[in-house]
């Protein structure tokens, strides 16, 4: 038990080192522009406490939580889907062109619009999958030349079909009914807070959380998690194992773009309910780092998007106080990352010195 | 008397293992000195120190009367020690010359590598040893008992004085090991000093002038070798008498577990690798497979578990043709793999004990509930193992990586045996595990032949081959080329068999070669 309990405590000591460090670093930079930077966090701290940038927060985090999902599923197996990106972006429009044709009762339209986001995800990713297993390609390079293909080409090709009348100055597809629209979750929060001014917290907030449960149990839990874990600890022995190693990275990818078609959801379902170019990109590369950052598990990966989420969300108001430039949150967010990426080889180092120490204790204890 | 090589209480700890402690070593000039010792005695942590790869923790070092500190393996080569490692570390596709001169290699203007006078040096070199080798061979045209050659040119070649080998004749066959010693002869007779070490006692009697015992870190014995057998040394080293691995009278039955018939199995270049092979294994009965390495036998275990494509041919388990089954199929149907390389294909080494236990059976009970695996039957299974296979481990929710090699193992036997398997395939089972384990390994092989399962059993060590087996078919370039009595075979005798001589002598093997 003891033993548990330390191994936890190592668990935690690697982000929160890496926070602390992260955040002693930002503040030099901070210092070295002639900014103060006890000021600069403190309106960051007190402004992003604020009810309707908690919210903010949240509908910014969702969509970060299904990207580092959908980048988890890959590095559980050691693949490197990269393509997270291109995923998203063609799975929201085409779901946005599906959504807006199609007109269906009730819930049915959403969760139509829904599922089409995730087959249009997994096929994308799926292709880099087959080209790995069937041409060699790797799925880096795939999932990559695949991002250009998704957005460059497939997109900015037929965007341009889909204007939403004559009245629309940006180029987008067509509104999607109000039947298609992901219900918000403000009564829920004013049940136990006070009225939200101006600012609605999507539904999608329970559609990541039940991803993270599916995910949980999926890779964790199930044996197809297990074959999908062995084959990224250990191919070979996955192979011995019974694994049928193809398969494996075929349906791996298939995961992770489903999750990946998700991401674009929040934008499209319950803000802008088209695809335009009022979406934000950049979700599946802010993933990668949530995935990493998070160590691939499910808690963990939902702390990294809260915590990314926070300081994008709360940093607008430096610009408002001017105490700083809003920019430092970038700053900040890369020297997190590279921090826990060092912080957590150390601390693996560490447990597993202490794992060799407990073993050749027992063997000591036990040998004849 | 200027010793080469002493070590003056040499002491070496790793967390919660003390390697080396207080050991000594003293190694004269122009002698052969074997140090021997069972795995994890601390043999090789030594040579590590003595070669600058790791520092010691205490104690004096002193190369011809002087002290020395190496800080790196340059500076130990600077010293005039080169170090032959166990596993020949070779570029396959460039030539004995470049191989010989890569890191250190003699350049003329411009940088560019004066091919011309590196050839002479090198000839000059092997003729002055003995050790004939043609400079513009492609390495992995060689045998293994050339490239090792090529190893101690490699070192020789930088002007060494003092060899160290850890463990040569680990990979030959018994001829090659008396080439090996012959020209170690030689290399002492030119004046090197050589220290080799080995566990392989009767080998040791055969080369070393003088020989230091090391048990559990530290120095029990420094004896010549004219003064003791090799009872004394296995007393020495392990303080009792060495298990053997015989078996007892024949369980062997006439029920069939696995049969091949006609299985080829072709490589990248359609070239068959598994030659037309015959094999039937019955209940009860283990069949060893003698080889050199490399003769097919690791395709010979892929088309058996289904990770190799056979291309023609049939497989039959207890009757019913698995020959198109896959990999989990045949798992699932019982047929288990201890394979030859733990780390490589046996182990996911991050992961805890019960998972490794569940890997290859993760479909199955008690590990799988339908969908799902069952967590807290897997655990409890793997305790089982543990206590049944006496495996040392402080819990199953450890790390694979953090056991002992013969641990590791012990948990790789555990988990295919309890799986109820139908043919267990053993490639190496007791491969750099210490002879604890060894003991232990052997003595689960022969109770479950006792129990009717069927073993193949695939090893470099001959003793342990002609021991445990029923059967031995010997496999040459991916053909079974001769069966034998275990009864009646010495190891000597099955080398010539593996290296193809006695066939072409004696023509006493035949092609067809099955257990029938």
């Amino acid at each position: 038990m003891n033993n548990r309990m330390r191994s936890a405590s190592l668990a935690l000591a690697a982000p929160l080192a890496s926070l602390l460090l992260a955040f002693l670093l930002s503040a030099l930079v901070l210092v070295l522009v002639g900014s103060n930077p006890l000021v600069a966090f403190g309106d960051m701290l007190e402004y992003g406490s604020r009810l309707e940038i908690v919210i903010d927060m949240l509908n910014r985090a969702t969509p970060l939580y299904l990207s580092g999902i959908a980048a988890a599923i890959g590095f559980r197996m050691n693949l490197f889907n990269i393509g997270v990106e291109g995923q998203y972006q063609l799975a929201m429009f085409v779901a946005a062109v599906v959504g807006g044709a199609l007109a269906l009762p009730g819930f049915l339209h959403l969760l139509l619009i829904l599922v089409v986001a995730m087959i249009v995800g997994g096929l994308w990713s799926g292709l880099a999958g087959l080209l790995k297993v069937t041409r060699g390609v790797n799925e880096v390079i795939g999932t990559i030349m695949l991002n250009f293909i998704a957005i460059g080409g497939i997109i900015a090709a037929l965007i341009g079909r889909f204007r939403d009348g004559e009245i629309s100055t940006n180029s987008g597809t067509k509104l999607i009914a109000e039947s298609g629209w992901m219900p918000n979750l403000n009564g829920f929060v004013e049940a136990f807070t006070r009225d939200i001014k101006g600012r609605q917290l999507s539904g999608m907030l329970v559609v990541a959380v039940l991803v993270g449960i599916a995910y949980h149990l999926t890779i964790n839990r199930s044996r197809f998690g297990f074959d999908l874990r062995a084959s990224g600890l250990n191919p070979m022995a996955a192979r011995s194992g019974g694994v049928p190693p193809k398969r494996m990275v075929v349906v791996a990818m298939v995961l992770s773009g489903a999750a990946a078609g998700l991401v674009g959801m929040v934008d499209l379902v319950s803000r802008y309910h088209r695809y335009d170019n009022n979406f934000s990109p950049g979700l599946g590369f802010a993933g990668i780092a949530v995935a990493l950052l998070g160590r691939h598990h499910p808690v963990g990966v939902a702390f990294a998007a809260l915590l990314f989420a926070f300081m994008d969300s709360s940093s607008s108001i430096l610009q408002v106080t001017g105490s700083a430039s809003p920019e430092i949150v970038i700053i900040m967010q890369g020297v997190i990352l590279l921090t826990a990426v060092i912080t957590y080889e150390y601390v693996n180092q560490i447990r597993q010195r202490e794992e060799t120490k407990m073993a050749a204790l027992a063997t000591a204890g036990g040998a004849a | 008397m200027v010793l080469a090589i002493e070590l003056i209480d040499i002491t070496k700890r790793f967390p919660g293992v003390l390697a080396n402690d207080r050991v000594n070593l003293r190694v004269e000039l122009g002698e052969i000195h074997a140090i021997v010792g069972e795995n994890g005695a601390g043999k090789s942590t030594l040579m590590k120190i003595l070669y600058g790869m790791q520092p010691p923790d205490e104690g004096k070092m002193l190369v011809n009367g002087t002290e020395v500190d190496f800080k790196s393996p340059t500076e130990a080569i600077e010293a005039g020690i080169g170090m032959v490692h166990q596993h020949v570390m070779l570029a396959d596709n460039l030539t004995v010359l470049e191989n010989v001169i890569l890191g250190s290699e003699p350049t003329k203007s411009f940088g560019r590598i004066d091919f011309e006078s590196a050839a002479q040096h090198l000839r000059e070199v092997s003729h002055a040893y003995g050790l004939d080798i043609e400079p513009n061979d492609l390495v992995e045209t060689l045998e293994v008992g050339e490239r090792q050659r090529v190893e101690i040119i490699k070192v020789l070649f930088r002007g060494a004085k003092i060899l160290i080998l850890d463990e040569p004749t680990a990979v030959l066959v018994p001829q090659e090991v008396e080439q090996l010693h012959h020209n170690l002869r030689e290399l002492k007779a030119q004046g090197s000093t050589i220290l080799v070490i080995n566990h392989k006692l009767p080998e040791v009697l055969d080369i070393a002038d003088t020989i230091t015992v090391l048990r559990q870190g530290r120095t029990v014995g420094e004896v010549k070798a004219s003064d003791v057998t090799a009872g004394d040394l296995a007393e020495l080293m392990v303080g009792s008498e060495l298990p053997s691995p015989e078996t007892t009278e024949s369980t062997v039955t006439d029920d069939v577990a696995l049969s091949l018939r006609g299985v080829t199995v072709l490589n990248e270049e359609d070239r068959p690798v598994v030659d037309d092979v015959d094999l039937v294994i019955h209940r009860g009965e283990i069949v060893g497979i003698a080889g050199v390495e490399g003769n097919g036998q690791g395709e010979l275990i892929g088309a058996i578990m289904g990770t190799e494509h056979v291309e023609t041919g049939t497989l039959e388990l207890m009757g019913q043709d698995i020959t198109k089954w896959s990999v989990r199929q045949r798992r699932e149907a019982g047929v288990g793999l201890v394979p030859q390389d733990r780390h490589e294909e046996g182990l996911l080494l991050t992961a805890p004990l019960w998972e490794n236990a569940a890997l290859g059976h993760q479909t199955q009970r008690p590990y799988a509930k339908g969908w799902w695996i069952d967590r807290a039957a897997s655990r409890a299974h793997t305790q089982t193992i543990r206590k049944r296979f006496g495996v040392k481990t402080p819990n199953v929710d450890v790390a694979a990586h953090a056991l002992s090699g013969g641990n590791q193992q012990k948990l790789i036997i555990g988990r295919e045996m309890t799986a109820d398997p139908k043919i267990l395939v053993l490639a190496h089972p007791t491969r750099g595990i210490d002879v604890g384990a060894q003991a232990s390994v052997w003595q689960k092989i022969r109770d479950a032949r006792a129990d009717g399962l069927a073993t193949m059993l695939i090893s470099a060590d001959l003793e342990e081959l002609i021991g445990l087996s029923d059967t031995i078919l010997v496999m040459l370039r991916g053909k079974l080329v001769a069966k034998l009595d275990p009864a009646n075979v010495t190891p000597r005798q099955l080398g010539s068999y593996m290296t193809g001589a006695a066939i072409e002598t004696d023509g006493n093997g035949s092609a067809d070669g099955g257990a029938e």
